[in-house]
């Protein structure tokens, strides 16, 4: 504790706590560290919400979490896409208790204060106690800043700073890869959310998502039973690579195998035989490059701080508290996929969520980690995998091999520029 | 059917429930399996009770070759979700039986209350289970399972035990 308090006076006591090679423990369990992180990460850089295909319709809304914060997501009649704050500009009370619907406005249940679904007041009952419509400065609050990218909707609470495609960067080639697997380009996240609850401080799965090194190990259970080819992906032998991708993004570029077998449809654990409306529907969209496209898959990439995309799952992590998070899972939908989409929500439902023959054994590594880290000794959680044979690839981007901790150490090179700043 | 008939059916269809509720408890994974039928549906869904599940996601949607790949998963040892494996009990109450299936089957609802413990911390799960049972001689197999959990709109934490 000694330590950390003295490194937590220090002006870069995060440079201290966060090494190349390993990372200090107390990261993970310091309620004031995770409070700092809300500030510096979660109300400050972009954070993913939800996805536009989940308000599809002019006045359609969802709630969302942001950090700790409720959220409505909503479309307003101009068909933009607003984050407001579940808040009334009156007491603090909730203003909207359904999970989703359509309406153009929300009235508080407290004392019946109304507002547009972009927030805006619309008024109060008696307004001759407020000497009439005076109150026309109060509104809902809302997330500063709003954008999408590919139908992905982050939030940022900074109301300048770097624009989400400066965020996204290299990253947002991955979501592109993902909704070029549609005959329409585009991807629709409508199959609903699993919400795990995950008794562990959500840095422990961020870091986990592009980890190649546990597959064999932690899930071993479940490709042994089923036959599954995803374990030879993360082996010694595998010539996947692990890329940092910049601003704490890092993907398990699967590429190299699967170009390999040369085999569309592979990467989904199928054939082209089997999928034949798919593949058909693909090679009208796409022509030629249909066949690499079916060949190479979906990405499996983590955009920092919290979206994971795993081929045909996305995910949303948000935490609760230091040693607490949610992990809210869904299938990908592709615009034109035909029976593609059900084999995804069968494949989904199969390996997600708090059943899920591979999240949850996961999610119990998370768990089981986090109770590790309150071990006081030896300090330090190693971060090293692959310093020894890291390289820069052809487009500058540093990688590893298939089972590094490249990904890791990305992640951590920008939370500390984060929380440093 | 006669009253008496009735009240026998009644018992026979208490005691499967029993049953299958004390083997899934037990981690019985052999005996659980042996009750299924060949075109069994295991169903947990998430978020409402009335949800397609070939159009949204679910918590457990198994058909009876899943429901094997589940077991054997379990059977591996290293199923680290239930390794070691949760020490649970549940009640079972409450019990209607609701009708005949088309395929003939009875439907039978029943409330559960399940405490499960694990070094996680011990879980209150509880909700209501509907079953079709298919007779099989003087004893019946399950051919669908649905549990409605009561707070499946929830974030819910691990659940890697037979439900």
């Amino acid at each position: 504790m000694t330590d950390l308090l003295e490194a937590m006076a220090d002006q870069s006591r995060y440079s201290r706590l966060i090494q190349p090679d390993k990372v200090h423990g107390s990261l993970y369990t310091a309620p004031e560290i995770f409070a700092e992180e809300l500030e510096k990460i979660w109300y400050r850089t972009w954070v993913y919400v939800g996805h536009e295909s989940e308000v599809a319709q002019p006045n359609d809304y969802v709630r969302k979490t942001l950090g700790l914060q409720d959220v409505i997501m909503t479309r307003s009649e101009d068909g933009a896409v607003n984050l407001l704050l579940n808040r009334c500009a009156h007491r603090g009370n909730q203003v909207c208790d359904d999970v989703k619907g359509n309406s153009k406005a929300f009235r508080c249940p407290y004392h019946g204060w109304t507002y547009r679904n972009t927030g805006e007041l619309l008024g109060y009952p008696y307004n001759q106690g407020y000497g009439g419509k005076t109150r026309t400065d109060l509104r809902m609050g809302s997330v500063p800043r709003v954008a999408s990218y590919q139908g992905f909707v982050f939030g940022s609470f900074a109301t300048d700073g770097p624009t989400l495609e400066e965020h996204l960067g290299a990253a947002a080639g991955e979501l592109d890869r993902l909704a070029r697997l549609s005959p329409e380009g585009k991807i629709e996240l409508t199959a609903g959310w699993l919400k795990h609850r995950t008794h562990a401080n959500w840095k422990l799965l961020a870091e986990n998502e592009t980890d190649g090194y546990h597959p064999q190990f932690v899930h071993g259970s479940i490709f042994s039973v089923t036959g599954s080819t995803i374990g030879p992906l993360y082996s010694d032998k595998s010539t996947a690579v692990v890329r940092d991708l910049g601003n704490g993004h890092s993907e398990n570029d699967l590429r190299p195998e699967f170009r390999k077998f040369d085999e569309p449809m592979r990467w989904f654990g199928t054939t082209a035989e089997r999928m034949p409306d798919y593949v058909a529907a693909m090679r009208a969209a796409h022509g030629d490059a249909a066949h690499q496209i079916m060949v190479e898959g979906g990405p499996h990439v983590m955009i920092f701080p919290n979206l994971f995309v795993a081929e045909i799952q996305v995910f949303n992590i948000q935490p609760v508290s230091v040693n607490e998070c949610i992990q809210y899972s869904t299938a990908v939908q592709l615009k034109g996929a035909g029976e593609m989409n059900r084999r995804m929500i069968s494949q989904s439902i199969g390996s997600v969520g708090p059943a899920g023959m591979l999240l949850a054994d996961d999610t119990e590594m998370y768990e089981r980690n986090q109770r590790g880290v309150e071990a006081k000794l030896p300090e330090w959680l190693d971060i090293s995998r692959g310093l020894v044979r890291e390289r820069t690839d052809e487009n500058g981007f540093t990688i590893g091999a298939a089972t590094d901790e490249v990904g890791m150490r990305g992640f951590w090179s920008h939370y500390k520029e984060l929380m440093e700043a | 059917m006669t009253a008496t008939e009735a009240h026998i059916d009644r018992a026979t269809i208490e005691a499967f429930l029993y049953q299958e509720a004390r083997l899934a408890d037990e981690n019985e994974y052999d005996a659980w399996e042996a009750l299924w039928t060949d075109d069994a549906t295991y169903w947990v869904p998430a978020d409402a009770a009335d949800i397609d599940p070939f159009a949204s996601v679910s918590v457990i949607f198994d058909n009876r070759n899943r429901i094997s790949t589940r077991l054997n998963q379990l059977r591996t040892g290293k199923r680290y979700a239930q390794a070691p494996a949760s020490r649970m009990r549940r009640l079972i109450s409450n019990i209607e039986i609701l009708g005949v299936t088309d395929r003939g089957d009875v439907e039978v609802g029943a409330n559960f209350l399940l405490i499960e413990a694990r070094a996680r911390g011990t879980q209150l799960w509880g909700g209501r289970t509907t079953y079709h049972l298919r007779r099989d001689g003087n004893d019946f197999k399950l051919s669908y399972k649905k549990v409605v959990l009561v707070d499946l709109d929830q974030a819910l934490p691990t659940l890697g035990f037979l439900i």
